[in-house]
């Protein structure tokens, strides 16, 4: 007879279904089939005119009928097809009743450029257009439902109605580890007692010219755009940005006791979580990697377990040149001589990098990792950085017995969030 | 919610219309009357934000360039709010604070945007246009003074706080969950001291705009909102407070403004008849349990017509007192529940409410000692907040 409460003496939080969407295709097997086959889901942009870009690649979802549209249409719709499979296979609540509030993390969301466009030419402006002709169309002009579709609540409220989830959602963003921090907070609420199941879900569908410039400006990206499968290279001497992507990641959290008592199919264990804030720089982390070797040991510690126990790493490995050092450097710091024989690997050199989504997205692949026993690879490792000497499983995935994960995510504004994972309880 | 022990609010910091500080807030509040701003976004009225010496907070200029004025209004109110915890520059404790913000985003370059929209229909390739403009007016760093998590990473940089940092967005809600998690975790004991909190720029056109698609955003004259809700009066505002176990406040000697014994989130089906006065009522007996001796409400009402009318309804069937914290410093959006709060903390700790203002029938004479208030926030769009604030024993 299992008990229903860890080392702490808590609720254990079980996983009971996940659903992702990436720019690989819809849905977990067919990601896990092209993951472990090494495939890349990066591709030329069609999406908007590439005419004087200096990135031209990315990891766009092009397959669903709200691509190409606002940056929440898509998020929402990525979200929830990623939660209809995470639901169906948890096999929780009723159709439109999920027993347990939302926490949703969601891309920046602002009026976009067609909707401004078409203010401009409703306001007719004889001179310069300013912002208070926009003002003067939107009110005079029937736009009600863009309000709705700007505000940073609404993709949330729309997957709450849908999904019949408890009490008001949570949007929320720690821009990169913004995945992580929707599996924390619900690892919390069930862990305090305040539900007995929660559902998380990280979106992004956010792939705007817009956001390709901001990025680009802040000279992040990639400019590897000759041979677009090619250019995502984490923890290669010849890596030189990330490339931007669009998918989504849920899952669906609950207490063991609930789990069982219903006779769900447990998928596995949320057992730490680590978070520590970086107060470096706006962009970059602490050369020392103090904050991110602090929030590994602090999710080390959560777990109650020692680094000696974890066998396999989820890397951040954004292909950046100077995330991919510092992870490195962390990573070294808290697995000592170990982390050159610790395999480690990077799902966005396949998908790029889902920024919101990204941490939901790698937590289902540690997941898959550990269920098929099967690691998948970090591609185009061609060229070692003999600087970061990490057994990265290259290129070809690899058959191994995975028990526990570590999965790193870090964002812009100083925040590192790390997940424990393991499979089904003993 | 299951709450195991009590949770201080041991700092407060609070920019709005009405000054910086409690004093002058608490100044304010007792002369009655607020500061619009009915001109300099005509047709609209916002309440403007004073001038304020940011350097006494943010003490390096190259910090302050790099921030949108939201961002600089909270990381300053975070400043104060540290300040009045007596925490500031504390390492030690500052490296274990749990951080909650609530947000929005940044103004967007309005003479960019204005260029672009001014030329764009006349060229053959509208979309090459954009992106060629796009690439050479914007700013490289205007993005990270744009993005909702940046307010606390700025937190992050100038105040040194790292024990955990969380972005929440999602409009009025936000602040309330914001509040509420960070209250949470103390209470569940996971958490021993967190800064929660806040910041809103209305002086901005493009914010505007979001509310203007609805027609929601308030016209002038300034008219109170419970009593004439027709519309969103935006103010510029920052508020943060510090909760914080009383077994921590007592270890390092502090002493606390006020006690956060509740907060609750909720979300009414708003197409249902009468969801919201059913929602708001539920939640506003929660907070009051079983005594409304002492007890006033204080209402972040957004001024929106449906959802305010609703809110107003219930405050005047509650049988308690009720002030409009709208009415005196404008709606904030994602802070505007900290900011209620935080004027909450301060009218218990002064043991007296402040007076009614002219024209909004619902606030009447209240002169017994005042010990609790219950704070009410009905959302423009979405979402119901209630929380208790009391005077510690």
């Amino acid at each position: 007879m299992a008990s229903y409460t860890d080392k702490a003496g808590r609720p254990i939080v079980v996983v009971t279904g996940m659903g992702l969407v990436t720019s690989l295709g819809q849905g977990k097997e067919d990601n896990w089939a092209k993951l472990t086959a090494g495939k890349s889901g990066i591709h030329r942009i069609t999406r908007f005119p590439l005419d004087s870009m200096r990135t031209t690649i990315a990891g766009t979802v092009d397959f669903l009928s709200e691509s190409g549209r606002t940056a929440p249409d898509l998020s929402e719709q990525l979200a929830q097809l990623a939660a209809d499979e995470a639901i169906a296979q948890s096999g929780i609540g009723s159709r439109g009743n999920f027993p347990g509030p939302l926490f949703c993390a969601v891309p920046p969301i602002e009026i976009e450029w067609p909707q401004r466009r078409i203010l401009a030419q409703e306001a007719s402006a004889n001179g310069p257009v300013t912002y208070d002709d926009l003002l003067r169309a939107a009110e005079t002009h029937d736009h009600g439902n863009w309000h709705e579709r700007f505000l940073y609540g609404s993709i949330a409220d729309h997957l709450a109605d849908r999904f019949g989830t408890r009490g008001q959602p949570i949007s929320l963003s720690t821009a990169c580890a913004s995945g992580n921090t929707s599996i924390q907070l619900g690892v919390e609420a069930i862990r305090r007692g305040d539900c007995d199941a929660a559902l998380s879900i990280a979106t992004d569908g956010s792939v705007t010219a817009e956001a390709l410039i901001r990025f680009s400006l802040l000279s992040a990206l990639s400019t590897n755009n000759e041979v677009p499968e090619a250019a995502s290279r984490p923890f290669s001497k010849n890596r030189d940005g990330f490339i931007i992507a669009e998918g989504a990641g849920a899952l669906v959290l609950e207490s063991m006791e609930h789990a069982v008592a219903r006779g769900a199919t447990i998928l596995g264990v949320v057992e730490g979580v680590g978070e520590m804030a970086d107060s470096f720089h706006r962009t970059r982390s602490s050369p020392d990697a103090k904050p991110v070797i602090g929030c590994m040991r602090a999710a080390l510690a959560d777990a109650v377990v020692s680094p000696d126990e974890i066998d396999y790493i989820n890397a951040h490995g954004t292909s950046t040149p100077e995330n991919d050092r510092m992870e490195f450097t962390g990573m070294s710091a808290v697995f000592g001589e170990r982390i050159g024989s610790i395999p480690l690997s990077s799902n966005k050199s396949m998908i790029g990098h889902t920024l919101t989504a990204a941490g939901a997205i790698e937590a289902v692949v540690s997941l898959l990792t550990i269920q098929n026993g099967r690691i998948p690879p970090t591609i185009n490792y061609e060229t070692p950085d003999p600087a970061i000497p990490l057994d990265v499983v290259p290129n070809v995935a690899r058959d191994a017995q995975v028990t526990r994960v570590m999965s790193n995510s870090f964002g812009f504004g100083g925040q590192n969030v790390c997940l424990i994972l393991t499979g089904e309880p003993a | 919610m299951s709450k195991r022990r009590d949770v201080w609010i041991t700092g407060i910091g609070l920019v709005s219309s009405l000054g910086e500080g409690l004093e002058a807030h608490w100044a304010a509040l007792n002369d009655g009357k607020p500061v619009v701003d009915e001109t300099g976004f005509a047709p609209y009225i916002v309440h403007p934000l004073p001038k304020i010496n940011f350097d006494t907070q943010i003490a390096k200029k190259g910090d302050q360039r790099q921030m949108e004025p939201w961002q600089r209004i909270g990381t300053y109110a975070a400043g104060l709010a540290l300040d009045s915890a007596g925490i500031k520059g504390n390492k030690d404790i500052l490296g274990n604070t749990d951080m909650v913000v609530a947000a929005g985003g940044g103004e967007r370059d309005q003479s960019v945007d204005g260029a672009i929209l001014t030329e764009i229909e006349k060229q053959p390739k509208p979309d090459v246009f954009l992106n060629e403009q796009l690439q050479s007016n914007l700013r490289p760093t205007l993005f990270l003074a744009q993005l909702s998590n940046l307010l606390a990473g700025n937190i992050s940089i100038v105040h040194g706080v790292t024990g955990s940092s969380r972005t929440f967005m999602g409009e009025e809600s936000s602040g309330t969950d914001a509040v509420r998690i960070g209250f949470s975790r103390i209470a569940a004991g996971t958490s021993e001291i967190a800064l929660v909190g806040g910041a809103y720029n209305a002086e901005r056109r493009d914010m505007l705009l979001l509310f203007a698609l609805k027609q929601l955003a308030k016209n002038a004259p300034w008219s109170p909102v419970l009593a004439n809700a027709d519309g969103v009066p935006t103010g510029s505002a920052g508020a943060f407070l510090v909760l914080e176990s009383p077994e921590h406040a007592t270890a390092r000697g502090a002493k606390p403004i006020a006690k956060l014994s509740g907060i609750w989130s909720e979300r009414a089906r708003r197409g249902e008849d009468g969801a919201v006065e059913a929602t708001l009522a539920t939640m506003i007996a929660t907070a009051r349990g079983d005594t409304a001796e002492g007890t006033a409400i204080l209402s972040a009402a957004s001024g929106a017509p449906e959802p305010t009318k609703a809110e107003a309804l219930v405050l005047g069937r509650a049988g308690l007192p009720v002030r409009s914290v709208t009415d005196r410093v404008g709606h904030g959006l994602e802070a505007q529940m900290p900011v209620a709060l935080a004027i909450a903390a301060l009218t218990v700790s002064q043991g007296r409410l402040f007076p009614p203002l002219a024209g909004e029938t619902l606030e009447k004479p209240f002169d017994a000692p005042l010990k609790r208030v219950i704070v009410t926030g009905v959302g423009h769009w979405r979402g119901e907040g209630v929380a208790l604030v009391e005077q510690v024993d």
